[in-house]
């Protein structure tokens, strides 16, 4: 029961810390990590938790040869709090880098610490455009990908394979808005309607009901964790997943899966990373995962993954701690194509945002349970449409 | 009112004040600069629940929506900063005026209702502006907008936190003060004499329901300004601040603290942020101790912990606020036939 | 917009209305006869909701789940009751908000601790799985059973609370709680059966829910809210008020959300349609409460009516 033992270091650190005993002996790298631990995307904060801490085991606890302090906060995906949550982790526990930063409302919340303090920052699970444009910093990078390049791969894809009518639905808020904003940008025919409907709401009835009169060609949505579960399921109750041709970006992954199970079967989604795809590094995250903590991971815990990865490189690089957080963030930005992401291949942009291939997936039944398959590969060394505003070298 | 300052409420009080006066220095020696936002923050929240006292304690009028001018205030620094304007003076202007036209036409309306149609009705509103916001995408709709341009007043920034924590001390004690006046002054006696029978208050010639929204555009006006120190102390504005729970850890502040007493305001918003804050250090299932916590108190009543403070001195218990005695059926289930 | 699109949004509506009464018929009761605010009704709904997924991971069986999560709910709500509920009714609403405040959080993190931060799942019963051809449109069956099922409860509401004693006492408490007590009635039996009585439907509600919407902790604050909407517009303590205003909510706000969109964009650009269509259809249920509150306050089918 390691996860226990990792408790109890994590509250034995956290109550030195607290008593001011900073800068132990043992602990020469402090990261901090933040994520929605408690609230409805809950599972997408525990997927990047874990994630992150295996890489951290598997690298023997060490980054780069030095031992690590783990602060773990938890945002409850409100921005308030996460921005009072890194100001903690910056002041307080003065820490070298945080990772996760949760979603991109709490990340563009705590954006003003972040810059002004020069801690290195590592999104897993983000990349807002404002990040990737004007608002880049040099301490700021994400792992994971560029709000709308998921949703760009899978614009391209359907336009490759000759769909010609469309139906668009996501939620009304930022992360929404990008994504439908990058499929439009590889699409070319005709959009339908697009539908904004409530973050958080939970029956679509009403709207299925609009997609159903509207005969589209197909449906592209896009749904993250709870939305998603919900969506898939009650398309598949009015009986428009085997009619209708299915298209979504974060809306089927390891997160909602189990959830979904049978009901999936059939859509097709967009990603850049997925439990299926086929190369060593991958493999072997997977099984390693899988049997540690029980469950299929999703590419939130892969991003995860990947960032501690990448911190293992960068303070190697460092040959001790690092003196300033603009090393840090120098060494980070270099080793961005020199640590093995088990997405493939993977470099920092100027923009400090990443550089990837984005695949697409299939969910196929097979020996009577779902399964997922790559399918196709539509976008190759892909860079995100904002990074020509960064002012970043 | 000389033999109040010696009452334990106001003793302790006066503890906390004094201690965090002496936060700033603390923390710079100690080289912590995380207290000063922390403490910072539960002041705000303080001056926030104090105003909501006005309307609520003194009042009687259960505003579930009061989170709404918490966000009015946090977005009238946020829009104008947007646009590159970040004189605080004009912020000020700004949030006093809007806040004020809100509360009078929100306080207008819904003073048109008593009981749980008040409570409902302040609640939508709330939710109306919550959603108007989430609609306003320039301004970052859902995911909020980061404050680019904090207030500046005679060249002090308030986006600083040494500076946000000294304005929000002096306010806090000025709040305090004032709330201590009025309690006794003609104002808050008719107040609280329309809270307990506005039929009295009407029968002597003064319209209590215009003492009433009086009351609750004032405590409207002073959680704006709470709203616009929130924002500076964050540096972000969202809807987020304008939800019902918002509303609700409000009202649950007052409650803890003691519904109608001075004190009861801060030391309900040191005691919920504080337990809090603690929590989180000791478990990951904070939520559920904090939960059970909250339920205990309830149960146990006292009159919160100001009327807990006041009875440990004297062996009587702390005089409960005269509605306790009404009975139940005087709020919302009276029988339609007396209404009719 | 045809005829057929509107038919299956009216189902819709109509869905979402005896969903809304089941829960607002509990709470109006609790809230009418015992004045008790409960804030805590929509984390009954969220637990019936997880019991019946428990039991249905055990045993497979959505009769066993539907059985379990009312069951369930009628125990914890008798328990809630005698141990916390029954202390406060002499106390102010606010005492009432503080404390139900508290148990809310406290079962959030509770279903988090025991079943996990991830999404559940309870499938549609097999033999509702498919659709039904009514009048033109392909409906769900199962969100047609839901309409069924709650109008039948709502039937046999109405037959309880005219045709029996208990119903009697129960509507006579609405009116006058303190004369029932006076009358020999042993009111605090009645509070306990009516209160669990309250969490049974809730439980009910969250149980036939569950299969539609994912399980997943502060699943109840948003129905909470629009619960609260109906029990005012129909009308503290008034089981009537809460069936026909939870049906004109459901209906409204669905229709609302799916045509207001339509018709701005006849009346207004396409960028201001699709800002301000989306917090219009929002804001509907909460103006038309407001109206109910300007024009009839005490609801539109007070409890003192027959």
């Amino acid at each position: 029961m390691k996860t226990k033992n990792n408790w109890n270091t994590l509250a034995v650190c956290g109550m030195l810390s607290c008593a001011g005993l900073a800068g132990s002996a043992h602990a020469q790298i402090k990261v901090g990590l933040m994520a929605p631990l408690t609230g409805s995307q809950a599972v997408v904060g525990q997927d990047q938790v874990d994630g992150f801490m295996l890489a951290l085991e598997q690298a023997g606890g060490k980054f780069g040869g030095q031992a690590v302090q783990v602060f773990k906060e938890d945002d409850q995906l409100k921005p308030e709090i996460g921005s009072q949550a890194v100001r903690k982790l910056i002041d307080k526990d003065r820490v070298d880098a945080i990772v996760g930063l949760s979603f991109s409302n709490v990340l563009m919340a705590s954006l003003k610490s972040l810059t002004e303090s020069g801690t290195v920052a590592i999104a897993t699970n983000a990349g807002p455009s404002p990040i990737a444009g004007a608002a880049c910093a040099a301490n700021v990078f994400s792992v994971a990908w560029q709000n709308d390049g998921a949703a760009e791969s899978m614009g391209k894809y359907m336009q490759d394979k000759g769909i010609k009518r469309v139906y668009l639905m996501a939620p009304n808020y930022q992360a929404g808005k990008d994504m439908l904003a990058g499929f439009k940008r590889y699409f070319k025919g005709e959009v339908l309607d697009e539908v904004y409907t409530q973050v958080g709401q939970s029956d679509y009835s009403s709207e299925i009901a609009q997609l159903q009169a509207a005969k589209p060609d197909a449906v592209f949505a896009f749904y993250p964790g709870g939305m998603g579960v919900n969506y898939i399921r009650q398309l598949s109750q009015a009986g428009l997943l085997t009619k209708l041709p299915n298209y979504s970006v974060f809306t089927v992954d390891g997160t909602t899966m189990p959830a979904l199970r049978d009901a999936a079967v059939g859509t097709t989604f967009g990603a850049m990373w997925d439990a299926a795809l086929d190369n060593a590094d991958n493999r072997a995250f997977v099984t390693a995962f899988t049997t540690r903590y029980k469950r299929v991971p999703s590419e939130y815990a892969a991003a995860a993954f990947d960032a501690g990865r990448l911190l293992n490189v960068a303070v190697g690089k460092l040959q001790g701690k690092p003196a300033d957080k603009r090393a840090l963030a120098a060494a980070v930005k270099a080793s961005g194509d020199q640590f093995r992401s088990v997405r493939g291949p993977f470099a920092f942009n100027k923009n400090n945002l990443p550089i990837q291939n984005y695949y697409a997936f299939q969910v196929v039944k097979e020996g009577g349970a779902p399964v997922v398959k790559q399918v196709a590969t539509p976008l190759t060394g892909h860079r995100d449409a904002y990074a020509a505003q960064c002012r970043l070298p | 009112m000389s033999h109040t300052v010696f009452k334990p409420a106001t003793l302790v009080t006066l503890l906390v004040l004094a201690v965090l006066a002496c936060v700033p220095l603390a923390a710079h020696l100690a080289d912590q600069p995380f207290y000063l936002a922390f403490f910072a923050r539960i002041m705000i929240y303080a001056i926030a629940a104090s105003a909501l006292n006005l309307a609520l304690g003194y009042g009687g009028l259960v505003s579930l929506g009061h989170a709404l001018f918490l966000g009015i205030g946090a977005y009238s620094v946020a829009i104008p900063a947007f646009h590159g304007i970040d004189n605080g003076w004009l912020h000020l202007l700004c949030c006093v005026v809007v806040c004020g036209v809100v509360g009078l036409v929100t306080g207008a309306v819904s003073l048109r209702t008593t009981g749980i149609g008040f409570i409902m009705i302040t609640l939508a509103f709330a939710q109306m502006g919550y959603f108007v916001f989430v609609s306003l995408k320039q301004y970052g709709g859902d995911d909020g907008t980061t404050i680019a341009a904090t207030s500046k007043f005679f060249g002090a920034d308030l986006g600083q936190a040494g500076t946000v924590y000294w304005v929000a001390l002096v306010l806090l004690v000025l709040v305090l003060w004032w709330m201590a006046r009025l309690r006794v002054a003609p104002f808050g006696m008719v107040l609280r004499g329309a809270r307990q029978n506005p039929r009295r208050i009407n029968a002597i010639g003064l319209r209590s329901v215009r003492y009433q929204l009086a009351a609750y555009v004032l405590s409207a006006v002073l959680c704006g300004v709470a709203g616009m120190l929130l924002a500076n102390l964050t540096g972000f504005a969202s809807p987020s601040t304008m939800t019902w729970m918002i509303s609700g850890d409000l009202i649950v502040m007052i409650v803890l603290g003691g519904i109608g007493t001075v004190f009861g305001p801060l030391l309900g918003a040191l005691a919920f942020l504080g337990l809090e804050e603690v929590l989180k250090m000791v478990t990951e299932y904070w939520m559920a101790v904090f939960g059970l916590a909250i339920v205990l108190i309830g149960v146990l009543g006292k009159a919160g912990i100001a009327g807990l403070l006041d009875g440990l001195a004297s062996r009587r218990p702390a005089s409960a606020p005269a509605k306790r005695a009404a009975p139940a059926a005087v709020t919302i289930s009276k029988p339609v036939g007396e209404q009719a | 917009m045809t005829m057929s699109l509107l038919f299956t949004q009216l189902l819709n509506g109509l869905q979402l209305g005896v969903l809304l009464f089941l829960l607002a018929a509990g709470l109006t009761l609790v809230f009418g006869i015992m004045s008790f605010v409960n804030l805590a009704h929509g984390s009954l709904y969220m637990l019936g909701a997880y019991f019946a997924a428990s039991a249905y991971a055990y045993t497979e069986s959505f009769g066993l789940a539907l059985l379990a999560g009312v069951g369930g709910c009628v125990v914890l709500g008798f328990l809630l009751e005698r141990l916390a509920i029954s202390r406060l009714y002499r106390r102010d609403h606010l005492d009432h908000v503080l404390t139900t405040f508290g148990m809310v959080l406290f079962f959030n993190e509770l279903v988090r601790i025991v079943w996990g931060p991830q999404p559940y799942f309870l499938p549609v019963p097999a033999f509702l799985e498919n659709t039904v051809d009514l009048l033109g449109i392909s409906y769900p069956s199962y969100r047609f059973a839901i309409i069924v099922v709650g109008l039948l409860v709502a039937f046999g509401a109405h037959l309880l609370m005219h045709k029996t004693r208990l119903g009697m006492l129960i509507r006579a408490g609405a009116v006058n709680p303190a004369m029932v007590g006076a009358l020999g009635v042993d009111i605090k039996l009645l509070n306990a059966l009516l209160f669990a009585l309250g969490a049974a439907l809730a439980g009910l509600a969250g149980v036939m829910a569950a299969p539609i919407l994912s399980i997943q902790s502060g699943m109840g604050e948003p129905v909470l809210i629009t619960t609260l909407v109906v029990i005012v517009i129909g009308g503290i303590g008034s089981i009537s008020g809460a069936f026909y205003a939870a049906l004109i909510v459901g209906v409204a706000d669905t229709l609302g959300r799916a045509f207001l969109p339509t018709l701005l964009r006849e009346v207004a650009s396409r960028e201001v349609a699709n800002a301000a269509g989306p917090a219009l259809a929002s804001m509907l249920v909460y103006v038309l409460m407001a109206l109910v509150l300007a024009v009839r306050p005490q609801g539109l089918f007070p409890a003192g009516r027959s």
